[in-house]
């Protein structure tokens, strides 16, 4: 098991939505005792089995990069945090469930991830078709996942849901509802679980794998959204 | 008649004035959060519009519009509001929301609200003990009791952070030029922290790999538990447990040096970016008249003395305080970016209300000393027989204190970082 291929994984979201609880249970399939705010970059290791019970199943690191920040940031603290956008193969954005801005927020932190920043508006675009245009021919996989599921009350779910319905719409991605702090949403054989790893396996076959299902060999340009830039200080 | 049409200006105005708070709050701070508590919103607009009030009532002092006992009316009138506010209002929200934080408090939210809002009075009411604020002449609900200790809380905090700006402004400055922070450096310090955090992942990896095989062994539980489990784990010592928890260590400190560096580089992108605007205080006596007095016995200038005492310190007056309005809000907005979160932002907001209305209060007690004599009775007339040199005097000693103070400590913070980067 000594030297496993790897992929990258962001995690992004807005300060306080349940970023560093979901990696923890993403990874040690436990729940986090004292959260507490992340400065800088976390990152932890999740094993995932690729393609699991079929005769192909290969083992892969996943490094889930958990970025801390707020979209509102001043500049200099985005250009700090761009420095670990580098070389990216998917993208897990996090939203609270009770807090519609964070969800509004995750459109920029996407394009902030995706190196195309846009100025702030006071007014922010939801015309789907808009939206759709944008995302489109992105070639990074992306998740939406939307925390607190438990604080909001019974009365309300639905709305709640067809509303991350129609984000996770946007950006063409599976979504996941869960509640950080209750291992059972992450259930083995759970629907959850089922598109957590249908997801990874895509960042996998993005990666490593070619259209035809070939291998890539060893380590071929890796795809960054938006051209390349001269700092490719990731090593292998 | 002109009574009302008085009072219709001052309202009219002091909507206004709401608004542009409300929009401010809107906009500028909690533009990143959800705004689920309107109290607070209204709140914070409410004390702006107050604060801004009475500076507008100072500037038709000057400036002699309205009649002089409607003024009087309306000064008295907002002072009472804004003591109401800044002593029994906002404090209780502050203990109501800082309750409805903690989990275990939450069913008698109310009671324990209360009881803060008390222990604040008690130690809002001991604070004038001390000082010499006072003549004894007065009763203990009285506007002067009240108005003292408020004034003396935001008198401390105005020579507070003066003390403190009037250090920090030149050091980060001359920090800037010294420094003269290069691409090169920057790349560098992200090529260490990628390096850093290369290694953080490659001690994961390890330790996931392990925690794995073991699970699938079924060893589950690498800890001893109870008795015998831990005569057990001394005579069969498990070799990976011990490994595993001396990488753990290693990861920890590697994270923590992982955000040193972080910090480090955000700090070297904000140099190279960023220019700041220094407010700078204004002299101690009367600016105007001694201007003028400069103007007229050396200069030889005559002019219309009265005529022009009035129109300038009416402009100086009016710089000093959008100014200190506008410094006060880019303060404020920029230290709630530093320090709020979704939960907490809410008490913050408060606070910063607190600190806005003390500090509004206060200036006009020190604003009084910019004035010329003839427009210095009305404060004295409504805030009574306050004894305002105790107030002077008490402002240059806290900001020499301040300042004394945020020169050793930036002298003690810049020590230690030419030391972190010696050991590049």
């Amino acid at each position: 098991m000594a030297a496993l291929d790897r992929v990258k994984v962001l995690v992004l979201g807005d300060s306080g939505v349940g970023k560093s609880s979901l990696v923890h249970l993403l990874c040690h399939n436990q729940v986090l005792g004292n959260p507490s705010w992340t400065v800088g970059c976390s990152v932890d290791v999740r094993i995932h089995d690729y393609k699991e019970g079929t005769p192909e199943e290969k083992t892969y690191y996943i490094e889930l990069w958990d970025v801390g920040g707020s979209v509102g940031s001043a500049t200099s603290v985005k250009s700090t945090r761009a420095v670990f956008y580098n070389s990216l193969n998917g993208i897990i954005l996090v939203h609270d469930l009770t807090n519609k801005k964070s969800s509004q927020n995750l459109y920029r932190w996407s394009l902030e991830a995706l190196n195309r920043d846009v100025a702030p508006t006071g007014v922010l675009v939801t015309n789907g078709d808009y939206d759709r245009e944008q995302f489109a021919d992105n070639q990074i996989p992306l998740l939406v996942i939307g925390t607190k599921l438990d604080q909001i009350p019974e009365t309300k779910r639905n709305e709640v849901l067809t509303r991350t319905a129609f984000l996770a719409e946007d950006f063409n991605a599976e979504e996941i509802n869960l509640d950080c702090t209750n291992p059972r949403y992450l259930a083995a054989g759970s629907s959850n679980a089922v598109k957590l790893s249908r997801f990874f396996d895509k960042v996998i076959e993005k990666r490593y794998f070619l259209r035809d299902g070939n291998q890539i060999p060893g380590f071929s340009e890796r795809k960054r959204f938006g051209g390349g830039t001269l700092k490719s200080l990731h090593y292998d | 008649m002109s009574f009302l049409i008085d009072s219709g200006i001052m309202v009219t105005s002091q909507v206004l004035f709401f608004g542009f708070g409300w929009l401010f709050f809107m906009r500028k701070l909690f533009k990143d959060y959800e705004v689920r508590q309107y109290v607070v919103q209204v709140i914070f607009s409410v004390t702006f519009a107050f604060s801004c009030t009475m500076f507008e009532l100072i500037i038709f002092e000057i400036l002699g519009v309205l009649n002089s006992s409607s003024r009087y009316f309306h000064w008295k009138l907002n002072l009472c509001v804004i003591l109401l506010i800044l002593v029994f209002m906002v404090p209780f929200y502050i203990g109501y929301f800082v309750v409805s934080n903690i989990r275990l408090l939450h069913r008698q939210k109310l009671l324990f609200a209360c009881v803060l809002w008390l222990t604040f009075m008690y130690f809002f009411w001991k604070l004038g003990d001390p000082f010499p604020i006072l003549s004894p002449k007065h009763g203990i609900l009285s506007i002067e009791q009240l108005i003292s200790r408020v004034g003396v809380i935001g008198v401390t905090l105005m020579a507070l952070l003066s003390g403190f700006g009037a250090v920090n402004c030149p050091y980060t400055y001359m920090s800037y030029f010294l420094r003269n922070v290069t691409d090169a450096d920057i790349l560098a310090l992200e090529r260490r922290l990628l390096q850093t955090m290369d290694m953080i992942i490659s001690k994961k990896k390890r330790i996931a790999v392990a925690h794995r095989t073991m699970f699938q062994r079924g060893e589950v539980h690498n800890k001893p538990t109870g008795f015998w489990g831990m005569i057990k784990s001394v005579t069969t010592s498990v070799a990976g447990s011990e490994n595993l928890s001396l990488i753990q260590q290693e990861v920890d400190a590697l994270e923590e040096l992982s955000r040193q560096l972080f910090l480090e580089t955000a700090d070297l992108h904000a140099t190279k970016a960023t220019i700041n605007i220094v407010f700078d205080r204004v002299g101690k006596t009367d600016p105007v008249t001694r201007g003028i007095e400069i103007t007229v016995n050396y200069l030889g200038i005559q002019f219309d003395v009265k005529f022009w005492s009035q129109h300038i310190s009416f402009i100086l007056v009016g710089i000093i305080i959008v100014t200190s309005i506008r410094g006060l809000l880019i303060t404020l907005t920029k230290f709630f970016y530093a320090i709020s979160s979704s939960k907490s932002s809410n008490v913050i907001v408060l606070l910063l209300a607190q600190i806005m209305g003390m500090y509004f209060v206060s200036s006009v007690l020190l604003i009084r000393m910019s004035m010329p004599l003839e427009y210095r009775t009305i404060i004295t007339e409504v805030l009574g027989e306050l004894q305002f040199n105790f107030y002077h005097r008490w402002f240059d000693v806290i900001f020499l204190v301040s300042a004394l103070s945020s020169i050793l400590f930036l002298y003690l913070a810049h020590k230690q970082a030419p030391e972190k980067h010696m050991a590049l």
